[in-house]
């Protein structure tokens, strides 16, 4: 689709009649080079800043962050200045000893099985409910905009609130969902104060949170099949079952791709649910791997942000490893992604 | 995939398209009543109890002395107002500084092709990916060493890499489509790559636009990571900082919290629903088109 900068207008008028001058008296690379500055620096210049923002704030701190995982670095050995004294960094390279550490203890392990759990039940449930109200908003039903309406709400509200909303219901001696379980005679439930309710508890929060995003974008790409497509099926005799089988899931392939690596990959990293309802309580027992190396860096003492970034590297091998398998899964089932 | 979940396909048993039993039409409406109860109910449970004195503030009376003396309090005895005027402040250069860039980038990226775009496709893709664990500290240090620690700019500085990588993907989905005739026809007419994507293009991709600044405000004004490690000293707190000052280990002060979380959501939400149609097109196109 993409038009190549060599077929436009002056770019191309400039740039070749440069090149060919050039490419005649000095060397081969060089007039290359400068052929392809003069057609295509339109492109770089329109791509500089992003490219400059992601190189200094994203590839520094990447690199650094590497660079740390590496050494023994905590909060008593970094540089730093108490009033004028400047005191130098005094932590070593210790090479992949945080990294042997960490994935032969038993904390980054059983931190990533729950992490794994977190996300593939989040992933799970909130393509599910989804695609279901996707697919009922999809219909021809009385009151249907302002149904939307009303299920999109969760989305328009910032994050932060929600998570502090819910954490008001779910207080354990004062929230509501325990005041309606007492009004039914059952006992208190402590909602963020038993590992196993705590883990259900943010779960629930998260599938809360997510569902608006998935039925939206579902919702978008169920209107982009061809109602024609299930009329025909409809004349040829295919039941619901098989409608839904053969045009709409074949339908929403590229969206739902898409979306559910992307609910993946934030669920995976979702900070501020865990951090905010329960700050990875009671215990670590629904601290996931993003909460825990935050807590290595900003909330232990002292903090640790060898470990830290130990962890923040893993996190993101993880995470490539998983979009590159998942891509390579789609390819081989003829997706053009 | 998932298969199972999807009530609807079963439910409609009629034999003729667009007609469906009376029985279906109950079952469907009371699937959306129940999901619609539970996506409405724990926004609308803070805002009634922001409205009642705090010592009913945990009561289940949805309406017992009604009053705004939360809000009143709030107001007056709390550095709300500065805490949001902190968040405008970051969150309104977010929002300009990151459409701007990205509006460029997308529209390199949907019209031209150049060495480094494919490599430029995948980087904005990873950079979802990073966790902010592995940034924050280095990135920290760095605000550290430039003196921006507490300043909004870091903040904002910290929110472009957030915003900036996703919004360049959803501004590509909206300038796909929009012809490319129109750029053609501008390129006739002599103007500049520049001259057409800053006198043509960019009124034609208002929706776009639109899109894209309210998902760099809302990521802005929800952050809670990087806003709560940078910034110390209430003065200096942004909203998601502020409110954690209500809730804390040792109890909750319900009534101030709950007024905050109103004032702070509803104005989120009223621009959130009125760019919501706008949001729908921006995010499919971007998610079919990749």
């Amino acid at each position: 689709m993409a038009v190549d900068t060599t077929g436009q207008s002056v770019a191309k008028a400039a740039g070749d009649h440069v090149a060919r001058g050039r490419s005649r008296g000095t060397g081969k690379s060089r007039g290359a080079a400068k052929r392809s500055l003069s057609t295509h620096w339109y492109a770089w210049a329109m791509v500089a800043p992003v490219t400059v923002v992601i190189a200094v704030i994203i590839g520094y701190p990447l690199v650094r962050g590497i660079y740390l995982s590496l050494t023994d670095a905590n909060e008593r050995n970094v540089a730093r200045s108490i009033g004028v004294n400047q005191i130098p960094a005094t932590y070593e390279f210790v090479g992949l000893d945080n990294y042997t550490d960490a994935l032969t203890g038993s904390q980054f392990l059983g931190t990533l099985g729950w992490t794994i759990v977190w996300t593939v039940s989040c992933v799970a449930l909130t393509f599910a409910l989804g695609l279901g109200l996707a697919n009922i908003l999809n219909r021809r039903i009385a009151g249907r905009s302002a149904y939307r309406l009303l299920l999109i709400l969760p989305w328009a509200v910032p994050g932060f609130v929600s998570v502090f909303a819910w954490r008001f219901l779910y207080n354990q001696d004062n929230g509501l969902l325990n005041k309606v379980l007492a009004g039914g005679g059952i006992d208190a439930v402590p909602w963020l104060n038993d590992p196993t309710w705590a883990k259900l508890s943010v779960i629930a929060t998260n599938v809360w949170l997510g569902v608006p995003f998935m039925m939206v974008a579902l919702l978008g790409g169920l209107q982009s099949i061809p109602g024609e497509l299930y009329e025909a099926a409809e004349m040829d005799g295919a039941n619901p079952w098989q409608r839904f089988r053969h045009i709409t899931m074949p339908g929403l392939r590229s969206v739902s791709t898409t979306v559910i690596l992307l609910s993946t990959i934030w669920t995976f990293n979702m900070f501020p649910v865990i951090f905010l309802l329960t700050r990875g309580g009671p215990g670590e027992a629904t601290q996931i791997l993003v909460t825990q190396a935050y807590k290595f860096s900003f909330e232990v003492s002292p903090r640790d942000f060898a470990q830290s970034s130990t962890w923040g590297v893993l996190i993101l091998v993880l995470l490539m490893v998983f979009a590159a398998f998942y891509q390579r899964v789609l390819r081989k089932q003829g997706e053009v992604w | 995939m998932v298969t199972t979940t999807t009530p609807t396909p079963q439910a409609l048993n009629t034999p003729v398209r667009g007609r469906r039993s009376p029985l279906a039409s109950v079952g469907l409406h009371v699937t959306l009543i129940v999901a619609s109860v539970i996506a409405v109910f724990p926004v609308l449970w803070v805002l009634l109890t922001s409205l009642k004195p705090a010592k009913f503030a945990t009561t289940t009376d949805f309406f017992k002395e009604t009053t705004f003396e939360n809000y009143t309090n709030l107001l007056n005895d709390t550095p709300f107002l500065t805490w949001f005027g902190n968040s405008l402040l970051v969150a309104g250069l977010t929002t300009v500084v990151g459409v701007f860039i990205s509006a460029t980038t997308g529209y390199a990226v949907s019209r031209f092709r150049f060495p480094g775009k494919r490599g430029l496709m995948w980087t904005l893709l990873v950079t979802q990916m990073f966790p902010v664990a592995v940034l924050i500290v280095p990135i920290y240090n760095i605000m550290a060493s430039m003196g921006l620690l507490n300043q909004p700019a870091g903040l904002v500085i910290t929110y472009l890499t957030i915003a900036v990588p996703f919004c360049a993907w959803m501004m590509k989905g909206f300038f796909d489509t929009i012809p490319r005739e129109i750029d053609e026809s501008g390129y006739v007419d002599g103007l500049t790559p520049f001259g057409t994507f800053w006198r043509l293009i960019l009124p034609l991709a208002k929706p776009g636009i639109a899109v894209t600044a309210f998902y760099s405000f809302i990521t802005a004004w929800g952050e809670v990571a990087y806003a709560s490690a940078f910034m110390v000293g209430d003065e200096n707190l942004t909203l998601a900082g502020g409110l954690q000052k209500f809730v804390n280990q040792y109890g909750a002060q319900w009534g101030p919290m709950s007024a905050a979380s109103v004032l702070i959501a509803v104005p989120a939400a009223l621009v959130f629903l009125f760019a919501q149609r706008h949001l729908v097109t921006g995010m499919s196109a971007g998610a079919v088109k990749g």
